[in-house]
């Protein structure tokens, strides 16, 4: 029993990190029609916008510490960040320890950017023109991303911790009158799955309820008629680009402390998603939703050893299997829609 | 080969192209050359073979540094080095027997295809005379074999699965890096000196053939000295999240929890089992501890502050006191501007050793190299005295066990060494199961 | 000639022509000179380049024909890998049975994973296809090591029975050959202070590189070809005239298997070491990127787009700092730093950078890939720089137009 709510608890955290990075790319997908394999490096490019603000801040000046010496023996050299300096140690600590969640608010106007000059530079040039081009010129993009990043900071995966203050964990357990200690969960992905629950949500009802939204699920559904009606519908695109990555890019900046950021963490998410994003079916958002938490769980539970022990390996491949068992007899995935990418 | 020279080279000569210069039948190298790549002219070209790209890319970046370094110190440029500490003396500083050393690069990308397909290309296109490098067991693996068959010498670089000198082991490959059995021989005793000898170990396995070998050894290991194995798991290689697998621990009375996981595995799963309050739990009485078996520094700096106080072991430490060490550690310093990696000190050691091997024998040829490397005892390049063992050509030497140090000085000051572990503590017999299998084979000069 | 036409028959022999003279070709620059680093004519490159040649033909047969995108093709390639190193294992170094069985395996897996993922088009279909190849490459890696020898990949040993070629002599591995004539053996030319290379095994490549074109222009012009072409331009209509596509496309895509297996068996063959990194996702990237930027649905782009990236891989990654150091040494200090920091970051470490920016290039401008932009040249040749307009361009493969918008029911 606490074995599978711990699974399940697993589940729900893996599941809503596949399901914000499948819902921007069904939001491209399915207001633009373009197959985004730069979509993993979107989602990289936020977890290290985590990394450089973090970086930022531990800004340092150095001064010469005579007591000291460093490794080649000459006198050491004592770094102190400048926040440090200048608004005091305590609250400079205290910056630099929050540097994740500050750098949500750092990431949006960044990734926003990212998403328009990507869609104007590149993308709209591809609408026209067929996926496998798009596949190409996305895949081409991803990697330059991914090598600008490997420049600047290295392949080696980069530490950059959750706020002190949500280290440790929370007693499930002794809440719903198990042992103590026997159902515990770290505070900071809590968090992540409320702040998922919270983008997802947002996202849904931007979609719902507001003018824009409608415009945009109009355009979704019809494009030439919503066009002929003298809409803008391309801008709107415009920005339903910079949405979805901005949405990538926080769900990155959020999970930079439970998998500390390295420059090729974007692909290995990307295949997942793109799974993930068609077992939901194509241009469907809630699919994509519903599909990241379903493969989420389904991988946690097949890592259990009681799973493991009668199918070996069955957590290596699970989500594959089920994608092939949901797409064969679900034709569209979950809640696809007809003619959405079939040809 | 020599039966079929005949058929080929008629058929060969039939079809030759006309106004041929000078026309030989070759395999892999022009038959004027003694062996393979037999340098001519002032020149011996070395293969530095290392992942560029990847995720062991920074290793990789930081072999290569260890490389320029060594040519730097064989041709007489720079402050020599560890060529003053080396106990052999025949290297002058005046290349490798007076032939200049010049070296070409190529990317792994830590895959077998590519790495061999770069290693081929150093060998039948550049004239490379040894192979080094790498960052990976199957990689090392599968490039040795190449070697092997085209016949240059090869050099491992850090590579730490048993299979590399056991089954797989090859006459012209030699492996100056420690082993998973070597990790296991020096940990076990530690572990139990500080944890106790009655402890309950829970094993997360990259699943894969370096992770079997090293579940098999440190548990084998410990098990000798009391320890209960209560569970092995096996994670998929870069399984990213490791929580689904760390949380089945918390419901175990397991009371240590051993990760045989390298590189961006180790930094996953060592963090999220610290996310997952593993090291503040006590269970029957005692503190709950994490074992990491085999270190690196360059990655360890990746999990950030979770590595405080974990036990693991590491082939070299760039905090060594000695000599040899010390002279390592200066002229890299010196250079780049920060200390050298355990994969930078294997790779630089390597080829020294090559050379040195050369220098001794007299001769560029594989056969005689190999020869001159069989049974070599060597002192004075940072691990104390080495032998470089006939029987599988492994260095036996010994063994640091490091611990994540609780408060570091720089962000380099990452390990602090408990202790030394004996080389003769951590020696195996040549036919020991975990290495059984395999055979070296004849050396190869092509 | 061969039952082709006149045009295609002259286009084969330039073909032949090409591949036999490539260990020439490859070999433009003097050794010892500057440029001599960006000679290709080594036998593991040629012999790449012909094995991927054929890899993408085969995958073109599927792509290029009927529009089915396979994200999973890598799969074939690494069973046939598998099934060819088995058969030197148990039973002989001679490449035909290795190649031969490489074939038939691979050609079976694609029978049964093609019939089941047949059953969907468009994305869904090159999703299940990812689905098995990344199933099988999970597998390999891990659970069927027994079978495979996971990360270290499927090696020969010394003690491996060999039925037919009977007990090793002395103490090295026996070497891949084709009855007696070793695949590693080459014969070097020396002349024009250049060293040419005839590689055995890459003429071996060669010919059955040749072979396997051949086949895809019969099959390209055959009326099995317009069916496939059918399936691409509109399914719906072929399937009012009463012609069910589902056979064709599971035949296309059985070819295009067993074209990957044969590649796989080559691969096993140049050099006996099967490793499951060929299955993984993004070797089948890989196929489908050399297609795309050779030009998809024509003949000769693919093999074209495989050249291009496997001597970007092999070369451009080779190019080291000091390399470029001795090519920019003339320049005045600062100057050279700068010039040297630039072609740093794409060759060498950085040669992923070209590989990127050279597909982002080529895609942009060049749609219809590398082919188009050599089509484009010789009119430019041909017909002097005269300004042409978008009613220009006469679509000479007869691709249908692009993908349809993804647009709502």
């Amino acid at each position: 029993m606490e074995t599978i709510l711990l699974q399940l608890l697993n589940g729900l955290d893996k599941g809503s990190a596949y399901a914000l990075i499948a819902l921007g790319l069904t939001l491209i997908f399915g207001t633009l029609g373009v197959v985004n394999f730069a979509h993993g490096a979107i989602f990289m490019i936020g977890a290290f916008c985590a990394v450089t603000l973090s970086k930022l801040l531990n800004l340092s000046f150095e001064t010469i510490d005579p007591e000291k010496l460093d490794f080649l023996g000459n006198p050491a050299k004592v770094k102190t960040p400048y926040v440090e300096a200048w608004f005091g140690p305590e609250f400079g600590h205290a910056l630099i320890d929050w540097s994740v969640p500050l750098a949500i608010l750092f990431s949006i106007p960044i990734m926003i950017a990212v998403g328009f000059a990507m869609e104007r530079g590149l993308i709209k040039h591809f609408y026209k023109r067929p996926h496998a081009d798009q596949i190409l010129v996305t895949f081409g993009l991803a990697i330059v991303l991914q090598e600008i990043i490997k420049y600047f900071y290295g392949a080696n995966p980069i530490s950059t911790p959750a706020p002190d203050a949500f280290k440790g964990s929370f007693d499930f357990g002794a809440m719903l009158g198990f042992d103590p200690n026997m159902i515990i969960y770290p505070y900071w992905r809590l968090i992540y799955f409320g702040f998922a629950a919270v983008v997802i949500g947002a996202v849904f009802s931007f979609l719902q309820f507001t003018t824009f939204g409608m415009v945009v699920r109009a355009g979704m559904a019809d494009r030439e008629t919503v066009g002929l009606l003298g809409i803008n519908i391309d801008r709107r695109f415009t920005i339903m680009f910079g949405l979805a990555s901005a949405v990538a890019g926080v769900a990155g900046v959020m999970y930079a402390p439970i998998l500390s950021p390295n420059y090729h963490m974007g692909m290995d998410f990307l295949v997942l998603c793109f799974v993930v994003v068609v077992v939901g079916g194509m241009g469907s958002l809630p699919g994509a939703v519903a599909a990241g938490f379903l493969l989420g769980i389904l991988e946690s539970f097949s890592s259990m050893n009681a799973v493991k022990s009668v199918l070996p390996g069955i957590d290596q491949i699970i989500i594959y299997v089920v994608a092939i068992v949901i797409l064969l007899t679900r034709p569209r995935g979950l809640m696809g829609k007809k003619g959405v990418m079939e040809d | 080969m020599s039966k079929t020279d005949l058929t080929r080279r008629t058929v060969l000569r039939t079809g030759a192209v006309a106004g041929a210069g000078l026309a030989l039948p070759t395999i892999f190298t022009s038959g004027a050359r003694a062996f393979t790549n037999e340098p001519m002219g002032g020149t011996v070209t070395l293969g530095f073979n290392v992942p560029q790209s990847g995720a062991y890319a920074d290793e990789g970046a930081d072999e290569l540094r260890a490389y320029q370094l060594a040519v730097e110190h064989l041709n007489g440029e720079g402050d020599g080095g560890m060529l003053n500490t080396f106990s052999s003396k025949v290297l002058e500083g005046n290349g490798i027997m007076g032939h200049k050393v010049e070296y070409v690069t190529g990317d792994t990308q830590t895959k077998s295809d590519a790495a061999r397909a770069s290693a081929k290309s150093m060998i039948e296109k550049d004239g490379a005379v040894m192979i080094t490098g790498g960052s990976s067991s199957g990689v090392a693996i599968a490039v040795q074999g190449l070697c092997q068959e085209a016949g240059v010498i090869f050099m491992s670089g850090l590579t730490h699965s048993n299979d590399t000198t056991g089954k797989d082991k090859k006459a012209n490959g030699f492996r100056h890096f420690f082993n998973a059995y070597m990790s296991g021989a020096a940990l076990a005793p530690v572990l139990a000196a500080r944890y106790g000898a009655d402890r309950k170990a829970y094993h997360l396995t990259a699943d894969y053939t370096w992770g079997w070998t090293q579940e098999e050894s440190i548990a084998a290991a410990t098990e000798a000295l009391g320890w209960e194995t209560v569970n092995k798991v096996r994670t998929p290689l870069g399984a990213g999240d490791f929580s689904s697998y760390i949380t089945p621990v918390l419901q175990t009375d397991a009371d240590v929890l051993i990760l045989n996981h390298y590189g961006g595995d180790m930094v996953n799963s060592l963090t999220n089992a610290v996310q997952f309050g593993l090291r503040e739990k006590m269970v029957n009485g005692k503190n709950f501890e994490i074992v990491v078996p085999l270190f690196s520094r360059l990655m360890a700096r990746g999990a950030g502050e979770n590595i405080k106080g974990i036990l693991g072991s590491t082939n070299w430490h760039w905090s060594l006191t000695d000599e040899g060490s010390q002279a390592f550690v200066k002229s890299f310093g010196t250079k780049y501007g920060f200390p050298p990696s355990q994969a930078a000190h294997t790779c630089y050691v390597q080829t020294l050793l090559y050379a040195d091997a050369v220098a001794r024998a007299g001769s560029f040829n594989p056969c005689a190299v190999v020869e001159a490397l069989e049974g070599f005892e060597f002192d004075g390049l940072g691990n104390g005295p080495t032998l470089y063992r006939a029987e599988d050509h492994q260095c036996f030497k010994d063994v640091l066990v490091v611990r994540g140090k609780e408060n570091p000085t720089s962000e380099f000051d990452l390990l602090e060494v408990v202790e030394v572990t004996p080389a003769s503590q951590v020696t195996y017999a040549p036919d020991h199961p975990m290495f059984a299998g395999g055979a070296l084979g004849a050396c190869n000069a092509g | 000639m061969f039952g082709l036409n006149k045009k295609d028959s002259s286009f084969l022999l330039i073909v032949i022509a090409l591949t036999i003279a490539t260990p020439i070709l490859l070999q433009p620059f003097a050794e010892g000179s500057e440029l001599a680093q960006f000679n290709g004519g080594y036998p593991d490159l040629m012999q790449k380049i012909a094995i991927f040649g054929i890899f993408a033909v085969g995958f073109n047969i599927l792509f290029g024909l009927t529009g089915y995108l396979s994200f999973g093709h890598a799969a074939f390639l690494g069973i046939g890998s598998y099934a060819a190193v088995w058969m030197m294992k148990l039973l002989t170094m001679n490449v035909i049975p290795a190649i031969l069985l490489a074939m038939l395996v691979s050609g079976l897996f694609a029978a049964a994973i093609g019939y089941v993922s047949l059953r969907r088009s468009g994305i869904y279909f090159s999703i299940l296809t990812l689905a098995f190849a990344q199933m099988s490459y999970k597998m390999a890696y891990s659970v069927l090591t027994p079978l495979t020898n996971g990360e270290t990949g499927l090696q020969l040993a010394l003690d491996d029975p060999r039925i037919l070629d009977g007990a090793v002599e002395g103490s090295s591995l026996p070497v891949t050959n084709i009855f007696g004539l070793a695949m590693n053996s080459s014969y070097k030319l020396e002349a024009l202070g250049r060293v040419f290379t005839f590689n055995v095994g890459y003429y071996f490549c060669a010919f059955i590189a040749i072979l396997a074109f051949y086949v895809a222009i019969r099959l390209f012009r055959s009326p099995f070809g317009m069916m496939l072409r059918a399936v691409k331009s509109n399914q719906q209509r072929m399937t009012y005239t009463g012609l069910d596509p589902k056979p064709y496309t599971l035949a296309a895509f059985v070819i295009s298997g067993m074209y990957a297996g044969l590649a796989g068996g080559l691969l096993a063959a140049m050099d006996p070491l099967a490793g499951a990194d060929r299955m993984l996702w993004t070797a089948s990237g890989e196929v489908v990127i050399m297609t795309i930027l050779g030009g998809a649905g024509t003949l000769m782009g693919p093999v074209l787009g495989a050249g291009v990236i496997k001597y970007l891989e092999n070369i451009f990654s080779k190019i080291n700092e000091s390399v470029l150091h001795g090519w920019f040494h003339w320049l005045p200090d600062g100057v050279e730093d700068v010039v040297i920091w630039i072609f740093a970051r794409f060759t060498g470490e950085g040669w992923h950078l070209t590989l990127g920016v050279t597909f982002m290039l080529v895609v942009t401008f060049l749609p219809g890939g590398l082919i188009e932009g050599l089509r484009r040249l010789s009119k430019r040749i041909k017909h002097g720089s005269q300004k042409r307009d978008k009613y220009d361009d006469p679509d000479p493969e007869h691709r249908p137009g692009p993908g349809k918008r993804v647009a709502g029911e």
